[in-house]
């Protein structure tokens, strides 16, 4: 029976629409995230969307799992099935000192670099979650032709700004990080984006374009 | 008028701490700020300042300024370390003043992990997103202390010197209160019960981010494929081999692994005191419980604030 409210600790709820991944669970927390921006209940402290659930948290000196659950309760089925988020667009330059797992993903998918790369900028990706670290966006939607497990050993010392898949997904990094997936580009758009005002580049369920750039563009961009 | 000081020796994990930055889990980035927020607290209040502005989280690896230019009051708690100002040994919960030409050194002691040192009057440091923590995987926010640097009080004062006491709800905890899950279905019933009745041990795998514990082998039963899914402070998640790490203030915000307890937020301050070895024992209460746990808490923390704020200075004996 879906949703199943899971308490956590004295101050969340976990409202799980699915065990499986897939999109009509991840509509669906989307759909009650957006309900209850717009009608929060006193004492609420924060939500947390991710692929088949949402972490709803709460102010325990306010309220308790019992009248969360009543109100989220209350605004299941409401707010727009499958509104679509933004569209952001991403510069990617692929050029093989920015790409160094360029020439294996291709080796492994039997593509070669330039229909990875096609593969890739063909991609209609969606924002699923944030997650790992500040601004590291999980995007979902990479073409099933680039679908590779993770790297047997992660790198080390990855580039902020490195564009990486693994799975079915693709995710721009934002620090300098090890990573197990696989490095195709760096992008030089920010994620972080250091304005005040809309400090995050994507909102959770935005859709995501990449666009590719000559190794000048790249060098030019701010 | 300023106050200075240069950063003679910082231990590792010695950060710029306050209040946190909550609210942004969803955009990946946890809240953090003082690993004690009670220290935090009471740190702030003794020093005049509000509750959640910044201070200097001190680790175990201890830290020596030297103030360089003008004199500052401020105020320690958490932990009970060793505090030296002007070659004067201090309490370890106290408020005292330091000028240039003296050092202020704060080594471990007895007992505890993190103390948080607070300036009478604004520490200046870097803002990330709205607030002073800092973030330690990344190093955003007021950043981590390094030999060399120099801090700058923007309007210092002096504070009266008193001694603070400490509570006992400000002790390392080792009686931790859970409420079971989200993912305790996963676990055996066994499993379940070594967690809940068996001992474990803080190890050396601990930092901002969560703290590694030694114990009975917790292995998860066909969890190895959940979606990724959000964690908190406080979340106990296992591993694949059974191994249960307690997450802390700067923990990821999403995971994989499945959770099979949560701790009290207020617990979590009580760990991040343990040190190393310190033994562990977990106890589960309902979620009405862990409610009325947290309100009781929360009000006897509140009396000790505002006893702290409306008693007036009491000048120590020399």
């Amino acid at each position: 029976m879906w949703p199943r409210f899971r308490p956590v600790a004295e101050r969340g709820l976990l409202i799980e629409f699915a065990d499986q991944i897939g999109d009509a669970a991840h509509d669906a927390v989307l759909r009650l995230d957006r309900a209850l921006a717009d009608a929060p209940f006193p004492g609420f402290a924060e939500a947390v969307p991710a692929m088949v659930n949402l972490l709803v948290t709460f102010d325990p000196l306010v309220t308790d799992h019992r009248a969360a659950e009543a109100h989220l309760r209350g605004l299941l089925g409401r707010g727009t099935a499958g509104a679509a988020g933004a569209l952001r667009e991403v510069l990617v330059c692929y050029d093989d000192d920015l790409a160094p797992d360029l020439p294996e993903v291709a080796a492994r998918t039997g593509l070669t670099a330039e229909a990875v790369i096609a593969a890739h900028l063909a991609g209609d990706f969606r924002v699923f979650m944030y997650g790992f670290a500040p601004g590291y966006a999980y995007l979902a939607g990479l073409p099933p032709e680039l679908r590779l497990d993770r790297k047997p050993a992660p790198r080390r010392g990855v580039a902020a700004g490195s564009v990486i898949i693994a799975g079915g997904q693709c995710l721009v990094t934002t620090l300098t990080m090890p990573t197990g997936w696989w490095i195709i580009g760096r992008s030089p758009t920010a994620i972080l984006t250091g304005d005040a005002a809309r400090p995050f580049l994507f909102d959770v369920g935005d859709r995501v374009r990449f666009r590719r750039i000559t190794r000048a563009e790249y060098g030019a961009a701010p | 008028m300023t106050a200075r000081f240069r950063v003679a020796f910082a231990g590792p994990h010695v950060t710029v701490q306050d209040g946190g930055r909550p609210g942004l889990m969803r955009f990946g980035v946890p809240a953090s700020g003082a690993m004690d927020r009670k220290a935090l607290a009471i740190a702030n209040l003794a020093a005049g300042n509000p509750p959640g502005a910044a201070v200097i989280e001190v680790s175990r690896g201890g830290l020596v300024l030297d103030c360089i230019e003008g004199a500052a009051g401020f105020a320690v708690a958490g932990g009970g370390f060793v505090v030296q100002a002007g070659g004067r040994r201090l309490a370890s919960w106290q408020t005292g003043g330091i000028a240039a030409g003296e050092q202020l050194a704060i080594r471990p002691g007895h007992w505890g992990s993190w103390c948080c040192l607070a300036f009478a009057g604004g520490l200046e440091a870097p803002e990330w997103l709205g607030a002073r923590a800092t973030h330690g995987p990344s190093g955003l926010g007021g950043g981590r202390l390094a030999a060399g640097q120099v801090l700058q009080l923007s309007s210092p004062r002096a504070v009266e010197p008193r001694r603070l006491p400490c509570p006992v709800w400000a002790r390392p905890r080792q009686l931790i209160s859970v409420v079971m899950g989200p993912q305790d279905r996963f676990f055996s019933a066994e499993a379940q019960a070594d967690f809940l009745h068996q001992p474990f041990t803080v190890t050396e795998a601990g930092d901002r981010m969560g703290l590694r514990l030694s114990g009975p082998a917790l292995p998860p039963e066909g969890a190895l494929a959940i979606p990724s899914e959000p964690v908190m402070r406080g979340s106990v998640q296992v591993s694949g081999d059974g191994v249960a790490t307690v997450l802390l203030a700067d923990h990821q915000t999403t995971g994989g692994y499945p959770k099979i307890a949560t701790l009290l937020d207020d617990d979590t301050d009580g760990l991040a005191q343990t040190r190393p070895g310190d033994p562990l024992r977990f106890q589960a209460v309902t979620p009405e419980a862990a409610v009325a746990l947290a309100r009781t808490r929360a009000a006897a923390v509140g009396r000790y604030l505002a006893a702290l704020q409306a008693r007036p200075a009491e000048p120590l004996s020399p």
